[in-house]
């Protein structure tokens, strides 16, 4: 098929389906309008009941915390996905490539960066609880730290920790810890991750129950998934390039 | 003024569309589909926004006090992961064309295999 006919078919379908859009969206209350019940149930039960005082991360993690850890898994096999596709067997001696950063302002700033962020991402998890943050958000920003390290130093510093051996079992780790943390609520005789362990004290580390194991499991994963997509991506760029050099 | 986030959100996704089929390169396909994704993630904040509510995060704030809906924004967490999960395997998909056809032009693609 053309392009162009692609197009000529495309524009009325477009348009059709951007006129039931429209419509089902007028249906909707207006903005502002938020009718509930769910989300003002939430908001008045959960700090009381779980003594969290971020109530997005006690809907994520411990109201929801069943469907989370589906999603948990979407991001597992998808990563799997990609190193599927993408993990070449053999290992070639990319580790030993020279592509150091010239600039020394780079180098120095770029390393105090990597103690920064991962910083800020250990604080995100820790505090998903009590201020906005969260295993997801921690997570990423955690694997944004560490990767910083192949930006502002070498790919032989990277290699380090963003390799298979060291962030396949993170990964394994984490995903595996959010499903132990809900198998032991069934061994203690109640449903799949039902929180367990008190509720502690609102607006500390110590609050939510058991729901920041999850959290942590969460963050866990989710740092070690992404890192492991730098890692292959990263791979894709760098083989050649030693090829070249060698 | 009441519909303008719903109308954005629809207006977002029909530009990813747009995008979607008339692309001329895998790497920018994948992009569009994340803005289609990315409509979703306007609606949900803008069914759950409640005129004159807060964050739904209690630290320093007296409980009852007016917040926004919180099950739409965990909703929201969701779609993003899930977003940036696919949009890796579609680019680790774009890259293994590369390697097989030495083009990330979908046209081209169908036009070898066809």
């Amino acid at each position: 098929m053309s392009r162009r006919t692609r197009t000529a078919i495309f524009l009325p379908a477009l348009a059709g389906f951007a006129a039931l859009l429209l419509w089902a969206y007028v249906g909707l209350p207006d903005f502002g309008h938020y009718k509930g019940p769910y989300g003002f149930v939430l908001d008045r039960v959960a700090t009381p009941e779980r003594h969290t005082t971020n109530v997005v991360n006690a809907t994520t993690y411990d109201y929801r915390g069943f469907d989370t850890l589906g999603e948990e898994f979407i991001l597992f096999g998808a990563v799997t996905g990609v190193v599927l596709l993408l993990r070449a067997g053999g290992g070639g001696r990319e580790e030993d490539v020279d592509d150091t950063a010239g600039s020394d302002l780079v180098r120095v700033f770029g390393v105090l960066g990597v103690s920064a962020v991962v910083l800020v991402g250990l604080w995100l998890v820790a505090f998903g609880f009590v201020t906005p943050g969260g295993g997801f958000q921690g997570g990423v920003a955690l694997a944004s730290g560490v990767v910083l390290l192949y930006l502002a130093s070498s790919y032989r510093a990277w290699f380090g920790v963003g390799n298979q051996t060291v962030l396949d079992p993170v990964e394994g780790f984490g995903a595996g810890a959010y499903v132990v943390v809900g198998l032991a609520a069934l061994v203690a005789g109640m449903p799949f991750l039902k929180n367990l362990l008190g509720p502690g004290i609102p607006g500390t580390l110590w609050s939510g129950g058991s729901a920041p194991f999850v959290n942590w499991a969460a963050g866990l994963e989710v740092a070690a998934a992404n890192l492991i997509l730098y890692s292959e991506f990263l791979q894709e760029y760098v083989v050649p390039l030693a090829r070249r050099q060698a | 003024m009441s519909f303008l986030p719903y109308g954005v959100a629809a207006w977002i996704c029909l530009l990813g569309l747009y995008g979607i089929v008339t692309s001329r390169n895998l790497i920018h396909l994948a992009l569009c589909l994340t803005v289609t994704q990315s409509s979703t993630y306007v609606l949900l904040l803008a069914v759950g926004y409640v005129a004159g509510g807060g964050p739904p995060i209690f630290k320093g704030v007296k409980l009852g006090t007016t917040a926004v809906d919180p099950v739409v924004q965990a909703l929201t967490l969701t779609d993003i992961v899930v977003s940036v999960t696919v949009i890796a395997l579609i680019l680790a998909l774009a890259l293994d064309v590369h390697k097989q056809a030495g083009t990330v032009d979908p046209d081209a693609i169908a036009e070898m295999s066809g």
